[in-house]
């Protein structure tokens, strides 16, 4: 670690402060994701979680507002003390994640089968612009097409375009009952078939991932509590009555502790990486791949990998595969993540409309760990 | 034709450039009819390579430029500029690929939105956002003014559906955004370039997302005796958990108007109409019915009618998405707006659109996405009485500038364009907007995209009255 500066504001002037008085600064929120939120040499850390706190919840609204630096897992309580939730399903809440970790990190978990991700999520945003100043984008009502879509735009942004100070998301009611099948393949190429099968099907999965080793799908079922035991059935039918060796049906408790573990993506030691993908993709990828821990999530659109060796070599892999990757988290030593030369790895998909777009939020380069 | 527009000629074949004023009237204007532009000239390109060419062109002689679909924007967002050119995009229509495994779909900008439905169809799939022009506005339109619908609080807008954009930038140069997949890592620049109403570029091949077709639909239709009970009823279905596909509420005068146009059969006494449907498998769908029944049996509905098959769901449907044109009926001119509020904040929103609507003597319909909070005030008024369009548009403003006040927006699906321009800063302040023009100037230094759309005090041609769009006489597409 370099011995830089650690500042934590507690107010949005003193964020704009910070950037106006610091070459380089780099947000941080919970700092559940290492290799995004460990500074390089000469980076000031804005440490967030002073700006924390829900500002607006009116659950007739479907709309939430809260200070970026806010931990996910506070909000997710408040959530469901009404009985609704994040629909993106965000990772690492009970690590300590916040909101805009994770709106920067551009992260969203198994449910964001149902309704989408982060990005189809996020109604609104404030944050602090390279030159200081404090700017709006989008709106706090479920919909709105007034103006650029900054919101979206600073979804994955890594705190390269500006520094979150304020999120405005839509949220949605949690279904009544929900209920999870997990089903075995002996193969993976059967489990793929029976994932392309059941995606484009009617039948509606809040979560809809593989896993490959065993070859598995776990989909998750939820809704009115009546309806659940038939629509279960109506599953096991449309997936030919696997031998109930294959399956496992997790209920009640058990079912959301089982998703809460997933939620954490602890998988011991290695990098964890985060792999937009798409399912064609997936066959070809998993050639390459060794035994491992990894999800694909949200029928194949999504892969989060356990990586046990060199970023170098997965970087390789990517590019041979025509993929891209964000590294989350390096192994247990933080120091491993300083040696990355960037999180983002695979294809480089540099453009001229994203350095144009960059410039004009950051005039000064100071959001960028680069001199 | 002066040299700049022959140089134009050696990439246009004379068909495909069109410089007559008899050629150009049918471009002076959009479903925005108040106002209206002379161009230039107008090009028909057929391929990413002429378009391109022709953005090169603009370039070098710094004239502004507007990219055009079927010309249904409702904000004014493909209105000409005065002297540029307009860059026609419905010849570039073709579905260049179709992966019903993948459930994408490649398309040219001028590709129809619904035949993006007609051709999935077949597979079980469908184009979820469905504006009501979708019979005739473009996937290009759709994608640069984020087009929504009536099914947009479940399943998102435009944007929540483009997965990739190939896009030719004010410099010409191409670059591609976002890609086959629904997640992305870094930021997601196509995020920013959906929506920004042809200030950022002209996209020449879009990637759309396909969801499997609902297995059933439960279409509820209730009437109320007040819009306040209505009102009340969206709240309850709200607060009991349900999330339906759409929530719609037609007052009194576009009852009566979309009774007339198209017999829907609708309860022609109601002070309020409001359609619920809850879509997907069929027995959660059957079991939501029943709670959804509940809710409305306990919410002062005086007649519920439930759609027993696909005909009467239609019939339903049909009345609301008449309900526009079947207005304009009334009258010989309306404006339509589409601002936004609170869902909690709707009751108090009408009531004081009533009292706006006696202030200026103006009628006021109201059709709107209630689910969320998409309001739809049609104000009726007379282009030909001097004045009437002038107190008609200050009607519209005061209504934008109530939405805002209440906590939302002044646009919810149409875009700012060129009629909304003037209430962004009641919405946003100097510094948002400097940086939005920042990043407009970056990527297009000259300001040549769509030149005088979206920002304040940009030039504006005058206000005159014109009557409704041809298509609209003709019951092709609707204002909402």
């Amino acid at each position: 670690m370099n011995e830089g500066l650690l500042i934590r504001p507690s107010e949005v002037a003193e964020v704009q402060e910070a950037v106006r008085a610091h070459p380089k600064s780099l947000p941080r929120g919970g700092g559940t994701k290492a290799a995004l939120s460990t500074p390089r040499e000469g980076q000031a850390v804005l440490d967030m979680t002073g700006l924390s706190g829900v500002l607006e919840y009116d659950p007739a609204e479907y709309v939430l507002v809260a200070l970026a630096g806010t931990p996910l897992a506070e909000v997710e309580a408040l959530l469901a003390r009404h009985g609704q939730y994040l629909p993106f399903d965000p990772p690492l809440a009970e690590l300590g994640a916040t909101l805009g970790g994770t709106v920067a990190a551009g992260l969203s978990g198994p449910m964001r089968q149902r309704y989408g991700g982060v990005r189809d999520f996020i109604l609104g945003v404030r944050f602090v612009d390279g030159e200081g100043e404090v700017v709006r984008g989008g709106g706090k009502v479920v919909k709105n097409a007034a103006g650029f879509d900054l919101p979206k735009l600073m979804v994955g942004s890594l705190g390269r375009l500006g520094v979150l100070v304020e999120l405005a998301f839509k949220v949605f009611p949690f279904p009544k009952a929900t209920a999870t099948l997990k089903v075995t393949f002996d193969r993976l190429e059967e489990a793929l078939e029976a994932m392309y099968k059941l995606a484009s099907s009617p039948l509606e999965f809040y979560a809809l991932d593989l896993e490959t080793n065993p070859a598995t799908l776990t989909l998750r079922l939820g809704g009115q509590p009546e309806a659940l035991p038939s629509r279960l059935e109506r599953l096991r039918a449309f997936l030919g009555h696997p031998p109930d060796t294959h399956t496992l049906l997790l209920e009640g408790e058990k079912e959301r502790d089982y998703w809460r573990f997933v939620g954490r993506l602890e998988w011991g030691h290695g990098y964890l990486v985060k792999v937009p993908i798409q399912p064609s993709r997936i066959a070809g990828l998993e050639r390459e791949l060794p035994a491992g821990m990894r999800r694909y999530i949200s029928a194949g659109n999504l892969l989060y990998l356990n990586w046990p060796d060199s970023i170098e070599k997965l970087d390789n892999l990517l590019k041979s595969q025509g993929l891209r990757g964000l590294v989350l988290r390096g192994d247990a030593e933080p120091a491993v993540s300083e040696t990355l030369k960037s999180p983002l790895i695979g294809v480089d998909w540099e453009h001229s409309f994203a350095r144009r777009v960059t410039a004009a939020l950051d005039p000064h380069n100071r959001f960028s760990p680069n001199p | 034709m002066n040299p700049a527009l022959s140089e134009l000629g050696r990439i246009y074949p004379p068909e495909r450039l069109l410089v007559q004023p008899g050629q150009l009237v049918p471009y002076e204007s959009d479903a925005l009819t108040a106002f209206r532009a002379r161009p230039l000239a107008v090009v028909l390109p057929e391929t990413t390579d002429e378009v391109v060419q022709t953005i090169g062109w603009c370039a070098r002689h710094k004239v502004p430029y507007v990219a055009r679909g079927s010309g249904t924007s409702l904000s004014g967002g493909s209105l000409p500029v005065e002297g540029g050119l307009v860059i026609g995009l419905n010849r570039m229509n073709k579905l260049l690929r179709l992966d019903p495994a993948e459930r994408v779909a490649v398309v040219q900008p001028g590709f129809i939105n619904l035949e993006v439905s007609n051709a999935a169809a077949p597979y079980g799939l469908y184009y979820a956002p469905d504006p009501s022009s979708q019979p005739v506005s473009t996937i290009g339109g759709n994608l640069a003014f984020n087009s929504g619908g009536a099914h947009c609080l479940k399943y998102g807008m435009t944007s929540n559906h483009v997965l990739g954009a190939k896009v030719v930038l004010p410099t010409g140069e191409i670059v591609e955004l976002g890609s086959q997949s629904l997640e992305g890592v870094g930021p997601d620049w196509l995020g920013l370039f959906v929506g920004s109403e042809g200030l950022m570029g002209i996209a020449v091949e879009v990637t759309l997302r396909l969801l499997p077709k609902p297995e059933k639909y439960h279409t509820v239709l209730a009437a109320y005796d007040s819009l306040e009970k209505a009102g009340n009823a969206v709240a309850a279905v709200v607060a009991s958990g349900l999330l339906p596909g759409a929530m719609e509420i037609m007052d009194h005068l576009a009852i009566e108007a979309a009774e007339a146009a198209v017999k829907a059969g609708y309860p022609m006494d109601a002070r309020a109409l409001l359609i619920v449907e809850l879509e997907g498998e069929a027995p959660e769908v059957e079991a939501e019915a029943r709670h959804l029944g509940d809710v409305i049996a306990a919410s002062g509905a005086y007649e519920v009618r439930v759609a027993r098959d696909a005909d009467e769901r239609a019939k339903i449907w049909k009345g609301r998405k008449a309900a526009f044109s079947a207005v304009g009926r009334l009258s010989p001119d309306y404006l339509v707006q589409d601002g936004v509020v609170p869902r909690s904040k709707l009751g108090q929103a009408l009531l004081e659109i009533e009292r706006l609507s006696q202030q200026y003597g103006l009628r006021v319909a109201n059709v709107f996405h209630a689910g969320d909070g998409n309001l739809h005030p049609l104000i009726l008024y007379d282009g030909k009485v001097k004045g009437q369009l002038e107190q008609a548009e200050a009607l519209a403003g005061e209504i934008l500038k109530l939405c805002v006040s209440l906590g939302g927006s002044i646009t919810g699906e149409h875009g700012v364009g060129m009629e909304k321009k003037a209430y962004m800063p009641a919405m946003f302040s100097q510094a948002d907007l400097a940086l939005m023009r920042r990043i407009r100037r970056a990527v297009d230094p000259d300001e040549l995209a769509n030149r005088g759309k979206m920002f304040p005090h940009s030039e504006a041609p005058a206000l005159t009255p014109h009557g409704p769009h041809p298509l609209e006489k003709a019951g092709v597409i609707w204002r909402e």
